[in-house]
């Protein structure tokens, strides 16, 4: 008896896509150069981050025929995005056959006290976080695969750094804490106490943990990854710089050799213009996208 | 005798655990000069694409092509892709390694992945095994000195010939490491240790 939809095949694919790089792409031609630069799946988008903080309003699930262009162009996964709480628009994208949704704080949330309820669904979710309650919250919804929100279209790694100190920070935490310890602590973070006692004993996420939002370099990438992303997400860094196909490559490279760094030298050089970035004061706090969702 | 994982990427850390947890001396490998050292190597799952285009980007495609050809490898789902002689609509080049063709994202998109019992044939012993298909290729010829080790329903699902062992599914998933094992054996009786 075939089981799909599982746990187990959900968090199957994102180990696959482990080592690696996910690029978002707005055209068939921009999915076909990365997946050339060895990307290891598109996240199928009508706008990226950067463009959407310029156009303003509501952001909402790409058009169908975006999608549908760029899984034809490539046979690596196509991922997209949905709104925080939008559980039609995820419905949707799952009779459109995408490998992965990302309920994204990228889009306008559609539900300010809900998110989806992953577990309906057989398609995998990968869901955002700045934290380690969050992060908890959201594999207790349903999540396969967690990724640190950082500031999406900033082409700056500020946040993204503190994110993902937060939850390496708190799963060490919780593995140095006594059992008697572990309800408090689920107390304290907002998260179910046995997905608290599973992180004490495995010493990491139940799900793999990638990272997000303003990697703009190869050495971005690898800064990522030495601080625990088993995987990159780039937005904006790639299409919005002024060499796409070379700057996708480099950062490849980066994430597979993040600790051989004469190749990251080597990698980085003549990369041209990286995205402009945006400093965090410049960005208004309600038109921040990492506060959106809990 | 030690092991290397190939770890440009993709679930190599699984394969990696397994063989440490089987009190094995095991390396990830990311260069050619980690490859030296190794009398076996594993070519994980993950995306195929990736793994080419970053193996040959470093340098590292030729030598695992000189290395397979005298040392045993085993490949699982994208391992078997790199390792197959025939992959129709790839548009990249394969290791060439074992004469099999293989066609890619076989059972469809993610939703189609699936967790089923196989049934495998190890040292002449019939084995139920649980096979954990992920955006799995399926094998769609084989060669004359192939040999076939596991179906699932009408599929085969594992192959071996001399040096290379592969299959359509990912053991690095399970707990179980009968399958680590048996390359483990072969390996052995290949370098004589």
């Amino acid at each position: 008896m075939k089981d799909k939809g599982s746990m187990k095949v959900k968090v199957g694919l994102a180990e696959m896509l482990k080592g690696g790089v996910i690029m978002d792409v707005t055209t068939p031609d921009q999915a076909k150069i990365a997946e050339d630069a060895g990307a290891v799946a598109v996240m199928a988008l009508e706008r990226i981050p950067a463009d959407i903080r310029i156009h303003g309003g509501v952001a909402r699930m790409s058009d169908p025929t975006v999608i549908q262009a760029i899984q034809k162009t490539v046979s690596i996964p196509v991922m997209a995005k949905c709104r925080i709480g939008h559980f039609a628009e995820a419905q949707v994208l799952e009779a459109l056959g995408v490998d992965f949704i990302d309920e994204s704080e990228v889009l306008t949330p559609a539900d300010e006290e809900y998110h989806i309820d992953k577990w309906k669904f057989k398609v995998p979710f990968v869901c955002g976080c700045r934290d380690l309650g969050e992060a908890l919250r959201r594999i207790a919804e349903g999540a396969a695969l967690i990724r640190t929100k950082g500031e999406a279209g900033t082409g700056n790694i500020v946040e993204a750094v503190r994110h993902m100190r937060a939850v390496q920070g708190g799963i060490r935490r919780i593995h140095s804490l006594s059992d008697e310890e572990l309800v408090t602590e689920s107390k304290r973070l907002g998260a179910p106490a046995e997905i608290v006692r599973e992180v004490k004993k495995l010493g990491r996420l139940p799900v793999p943990n990638f990272s997000a939002g303003g990697v703009a370099t190869p050495a971005d990438a690898s800064l990522m990854v030495q601080l625990g992303a088993e995987s990159v997400f780039v937005g904006s860094g790639i299409f919005k710089s002024s060499d796409p196909q070379k700057r996708a490559k480099a950062i490849v490279s980066a994430v597979t050799h993040h600790l051989d760094f004469n190749l990251i030298a080597r990698v980085s050089e003549g990369l041209g213009e990286a995205m402009p970035g945006l400093e965090l004061s410049a960005i208004p706090e309600n038109e921040r996208m990492a506060g959106r969702g809990w | 005798m030690r092991i290397g994982v190939l770890a440009v990427q993709g679930d190599y850390a699984k394969h990696h655990s397994m063989l440490l947890q089987m009190g094995l001396k095991t390396r990830l490998v990311r260069t050619d000069a980690d490859l030296a050292g190794c009398d076996a190597l594993i070519i994980p799952g993950g995306e195929s694409t990736t793994m080419t285009t970053v193996m040959q980007k470093h340098g590292l495609w030729q030598p695992v092509i000189e290395f397979g050809r005298q040392k045993p490898i085993m490949g699982t789902c994208a391992g078997l892709i790199l390792l197959a002689t025939e992959v129709p609509d790839h548009g990249l080049p394969t290791l060439g390694l074992l004469d099999v063709a293989v066609i890619r994202n076989a059972y469809g998109r993610q939703v189609d992945s699936f967790v089923d019992q196989v049934t495998l044939d190890l040292n002449g012993k019939l084995n139920k095994y649980t096979g954990v298909f992920i955006r799995a290729p399926k094998i769609s010829r084989s060669g004359a000195n192939v040999k076939i080790l596991g179906y699932h329903q009408q599929d085969i699902v594992m192959v071996e010939t001399e040096h290379i062992l592969a299959c359509t599914f990912h053991p690095e998933l399970t707990e179980d490491d009968a399958i680590h094992r048996y390359f483990h054996t072969k390996t052995s009786k290949l370098i004589g240790c």
